[in-house]
């Protein structure tokens, strides 16, 4: 899945950041160093306070760092960008407008024409299954589809780099393992580098090429793991179970 | 023998239709009275009761005049023409101050929603303005503007600027940050973010703010109207009063309360019609 020609290719340098919260500094990156390959499919996880969204929100553009910083193709990254999209854990549909209009909506603000941004609409939100309910509005959808509608909407602008948020965290199980194969067919057929924040492990092993464990305690160090798994990927798998078993050895939970 | 399985539960079910026809729609139409009832019931008994009390003479019928004598008073001050001069000028009090009032409050609470220091600086003056009485401050106004149309105009004007202004402020500020980020990430400039999240985002509040402006503007309406005018349905309550044309000065008073309503039914539809997704509160 690696090797284009497209960019997206991420790289982190020295990164620290830390939030004062009451008085007292806490530190949630601590000096961290990662590429990010283009087209790679990269799981971040790590416990609660470990700084896995924040990563994801300087990633985004939406935080800045205390210092290091990110560069995408080579480019150092002040802010938001075109290259980027973000899915964030609440599908954050704008509820005036229909599914067209929300996931046309990225584009029209970038400044392309109605037409235009409303067809290439139809084209993704055909590619999550949602061409019938193309007129409702999101007060109509489950969770499932509303957060369907926010990934079409960040795959409408063609991002070279997707940014998910726990995506699949609001869901119920059996529409999230749903969404999880339909994440991984859309990742395959659109070559876009993905960087996914979750807290389930299941998940992180069925989406990534490689999976980062962000450390809590102080002085712990980040670590990388590679899931070296055939696609589509086989969740009751000997292999799959084992580094199921890897990754909460990790968290010292078995 | 499939055809026969098929045809028997066909044929039991169109027969069973028609005779039940005739009672589906006594059904129906019980459902439709039912409804009403439950809706309009006590208003309708609340009318009956007046009625009757007043005709039969348990309350004193000078005072209280029976619905029939109020409703003709009603039909001849409409049918005569003589109050459609009074509706009309006090349309007029009302419209020019609702419309100020929405000029200068709109494009002030979204600014103010805006931008955090303007809020801060004019909040505790807006909020003196607001806790004084406008009923207070009309001699006020009088005495500055005189005992004529503008200070009539003026003092609904101030009364309906304050729920107003505070509905489309708070509007503003109540867009879920959430959604402003979105827009942001998506490349968003101010402009757009304030065109395509915010405004929309306010619409519903806008809109409480505008009914709880038409309803204080009728309220204001009749107050100013009661001192120093000689036409309007406000001046009419008080002028027939004093003549002791007691069914004219209620109808008088129903005219109000149909002005009131229609108000309120025109901005609950405007808002219908406007934002679809979000109904508005009744």
């Amino acid at each position: 899945m690696t090797g284009t020609n497209r960019g997206g290719e991420v790289s982190i340098r020295d990164l620290s950041k830390s939030f004062s919260l009451g008085g007292r500094q806490l530190a949630v990156l601590r000096t961290l160093n990662l590429e990010i390959r283009s087209g790679e499919c990269l799981v971040i996880v790590g416990a609660s306070g470990s700084g896995k969204t924040t990563l994801l929100r300087i990633l985004a553009g939406l935080e800045t760092a205390d210092s290091g910083g990110v560069a995408i193709d080579g480019q150092p990254v002040h802010g938001v960008g075109a290259e980027r999209a973000v899915i964030f854990q609440e599908p954050r549909l704008l509820p005036w407008l229909s599914v067209l209009g929300n996931v046309a909506f990225g584009l029209e603000v970038r400044g392309v024409p109605k037409q235009e941004a409303e067809e290439r609409a139809r084209f993704y939100i055909a590619l999550v299954g949602l061409s019938e309910f193309a007129d409702a509005f999101p007060s109509q959808l489950s969770g499932g589809m509303a957060q369907r509608v926010g990934i079409a909407r960040a795959l409408t602008v063609q991002p070279e780099i997707l940014l998910l948020d726990e995506p699949l965290g609001a869901l119920d199980a059996m529409t999230k393992i749903g969404m999880q194969e339909e994440l991984a067919r859309i990742w395959s057929e659109e070559n876009v580098t993905m960087v996914m924040v979750t807290h389930d492990l299941e998940e992180a092993i069925y989406l990534a090429d490689r999976v980062l464990i962000l450390p809590k305690e102080k002085g712990g160090a980040a670590r990388l793991i590679d899931i070296d798994l055939p696609r589509p990927r086989e969740r009751s798998e000997s292999r799959f179970v084992r580094y199921r078993e890897e990754l909460l050895r990790e968290f010292g939970l078995h | 023998m499939t055809l026969q399985h098929i045809d028997r539960p066909i044929t039991i079910r169109a027969s069973r239709s028609e005779t039940g026809l005739g009672r589906d729609f006594l059904h129906l139409g019980g459902r439709a009275a039912l409804r009403f009832l439950s809706r309009y019931g006590v208003l309708v008994g609340f009318l009956v009761l007046w009625q009757v009390a007043s005709s039969v003479g348990w309350v004193n019928a000078a005072v209280l005049p029976p619905i029939d004598m109020i409703v003709a008073a009603l039909w001849k001050g409409l049918a005569g023409g003589s109050l459609l001069g009074d509706i009309a000028i006090s349309l007029q009090r009302a419209g020019i101050a609702f419309a100020a009032a929405v000029a200068v409050a709109i494009p002030l609470g979204l600014f103010m929603g805006q931008v955090r220091s303007v809020e801060t600086a004019l909040d505790p003056i807006l909020q003196v303005f607001r806790q004084t009485s406008a009923l207070a401050l009309y001699p006020v106004f009088i005495l500055l503007l005189g005992l004529g149309e503008t200070s009539k105009v003026f003092v609904i004007f101030w009364a309906t600027l304050f729920p107003l202004l505070l509905n489309t402020t708070s509007g503003v500020k109540e867009v879920d940050p959430k959604l402003l980020e979105m827009a942001r990430v998506y490349g968003a400039s101010r402009l757009t973010v304030f065109r395509r999240v915010v405004l929309p985002g306010a619409v519903p509040s806008i809109f409480v703010g505008l009914r709880l402006s038409a309803t204080t503007a009728l309220l204001l309406l009749i107050a100013s109207e009661m001192i120093g005018a000689n036409k309007g349905i406000g001046f009419q309550v008080m002028n027939a009063q004093y003549n002791f044309q007691i069914p004219l000065m209620f109808a008088a008073i129903v005219i109000l309360a149909g002005l009131g309503l229609i108000a309120n039914q025109a901005l609950v539809a405007l808002q219908r019609r406007l934002c679809r997704w979000s109904k508005p509160v009744n």
